[in-house]
């Protein structure tokens, strides 16, 4: 078992980015999400910084400032003019699947990730497969809210905490190159600006964000 | 076989909780009215208020029973009993190795039902609210408590407090993310287990969100005095236990000299102030929640404790 601060800090980071999750399967309000998904990536990026710092990978320095630009910053941003442009109310909730609910299937996911980890990955690290099972937790957590929640900005923001868990992984798992995290992040941001557009198309045809409503217009539901 | 010393230092710590109780509620009371900008009470307040109670005469329905009345003492020892488990200036208790930390839990729980029990007693329509809350609040509550002991006793392998202040004052346990989680899922608790302000606002007597005082609104005179000397040592009880479990440093273990104990006496009354100023901070800076919300606001108690257990089994490596 490694010891020391720099495996407890690293150890602590992951868990609270994996909380921060867990608050985004639970957190209703539409608003309020954003800035969960911010504080996210504020924590990812420092979970970085500090995976750089211990380990003395200059290059994770890098991945921590484009993190933060682009997760703390820039996205949730975007989020907030998209959400200010379509006059989304402060109040305006989007339940998915209830306190209850979210944690079970929440909890059940992270069981299901250490488990299926753990014995594909002997030969590494315990903070290694720790880390990949934290991150596989985080990604399975923003598909979950994709396919639970209604309203399309919630899911645009279960899309991108899969790519936080993606990241995650990244950091714990050492030798990915920063070309691939460079352009998963660039992918990320320019499919926010798509979802955008996409959003602002729903809501011109349909008028509303909830993406159920949809089903009307495919003739799926009557 | 409890030595001299640790039945004297059991002793009193029986008196010291007894008499610090009512200065924590006290200074709490009061830094949270000088947080709203008003003068507040002077901080001695609350033993005023015991003595006064308890000069006064018992009025009581004319359909109580003897559990009502019975049920104040009760309350009151269970909770005194409890207190004087937990570890707060040294480690070397003479009744500690007796009762664990789940015994603590138990006789607090075992109060809270004797205080249910009370407010159906005389069969007003406050008191049964108040009770069916209070064992809705009891029951999300103790599975997040029942994980929080269970990180605990996975650490240190012993859930006697004792044990794990002194592993935690050994220092080498190191700074786990458990903890973390375990500290976390102990605040809820302890917030919803004393009727602090998201869960119940102990300072009102609204009819609608009243949890606590509604069980304990027949209770006048020395009965009410022993009712709220309780509610102090419960909440001193629950800060110290946070204190004893998570900042554990500057506590005399056995053996230690008079030195280490009258520095862990002088502690005391820091640690209480601090964590006292803490929830002050806290209630003024939230609002009450509505009942319906509890279940999750406890459900995330039990989620940090549920994460704090399966992180300690990945970090095992299995």
């Amino acid at each position: 078992m490694t010891s020391g601060i720099s495996y407890d800090v690293a150890h602590l980071l992951g868990a609270v980015v994996l909380l921060i999750s867990f608050a985004l399967l639970v957190e209703q309000r539409v608003i309020a999400l954003i800035s969960t998904f911010a504080a996210q990536g504020v924590v990812l990026s420092l979970a970085a910084l500090w995976e750089g710092w211990s380990h003395n990978i200059h290059h994770l320095y890098l991945s921590a400032a484009i993190i933060f630009t682009v997760k703390a910053m820039i996205i949730p941003m975007t989020l907030n003019f998209l959400v200010g442009a379509m006059k989304v109310h402060h109040h305006e909730t989007d339940p998915g699947l209830g306190v209850g609910g979210a944690l079970a299937i929440g909890i059940s996911l992270v069981v299901l990730s250490i488990v299926s980890i753990f014995p594909i990955a002997p030969a590494v690290t315990v903070l290694t497969k720790e880390s990949l099972a934290l991150a596989f937790s985080v990604l399975l957590h923003g598909m979950l809210m994709m396919v639970t929640r209604r309203n399309a900005i919630s899911q645009l923001i279960g899309f991108m905490s899969i790519e936080n868990g993606l990241l995650m992984a990244a950091i714990g798992v050492q030798g990915m190159p920063l070309a691939v995290e460079v352009s998963i992040a660039f992918t990320v941001l320019v499919a926010a600006f798509i979802f955008g557009i996409f959003i602002f198309g729903i809501r011109d045809r349909v008028e509303t964000l909830d993406i159920h409503q949809l089903d009307l217009y495919r003739g799926e539901r009557h | 076989m409890p030595t001299l010393s640790s039945v004297l230092l059991e002793i009193l710590q029986l008196i010291l909780m007894l008499v610090l109780a009512p200065l924590l509620v006290g200074w709490v009371r009061w830094l949270k009215a000088r947080l709203l900008a008003r003068r507040g009470p002077p901080i001695l307040q609350p033993y005023r208020d015991f003595f006064r109670l308890c000069g006064k005469e018992v009025v009581m329905a004319h359909n109580a029973s003897w559990l009502y009345r019975s049920a104040p003492y009760l309350v009151f020892v269970f909770v005194w009993t409890a207190a004087a488990l937990v570890p707060t200036f040294t480690t070397d208790l003479a009744l500690s190795p007796a009762f664990d930390l789940i015994a603590v839990v138990g006789l607090l729980g075992t109060a809270r039902f004797m205080t249910a029990l009370a407010g159906m007693d005389v069969g007003t329509s406050f008191g049964g609210i108040g009770s069916s809350r209070e064992m809705l609040i009891a029951a999300l509550a103790e599975p997040a408590m029942l994980m929080v002991i269970f990180i605990l006793g996975i650490v240190v392998h012993s859930t006697a407090l004792p044990d794990i202040a002194n592993a935690m004052m050994s220092g080498t346990l190191g700074l786990r993310v458990s903890f973390a989680m375990a500290l976390f899922a102990i605040l809820l608790v302890a917030i919803a287990e004393n009727g602090r302000i998201p869960i119940d606002n102990p300072a009102t007597h609204l009819e609608l969100t009243m949890v606590h005082e509604a069980m304990v609104l027949e209770y006048s005179g020395r009965h009410l005095a022993l009712i709220e000397a309780a509610g102090m040592l419960r909440l001193t009880l629950y800060i110290a236990l946070i204190c004893s479990i998570f900042v554990s440093f500057g506590m005399a273990t056995p053996g230690a000299g008079a030195g280490a104990i009258l520095v862990g006496l002088a502690l005391v009354p820091v640690k209480l102030a601090v964590g006292g100023a803490m929830v002050a901070i806290f209630e003024t800076s939230i609002a009450k929640m509505r009942v319906f919300r509890y279940p999750e606001f406890l459900a995330m108690a039990f989620l940090m404790g549920l994460l704090g257990v399966i992180l300690l089994y990945i970090s095992r490596g299995w």
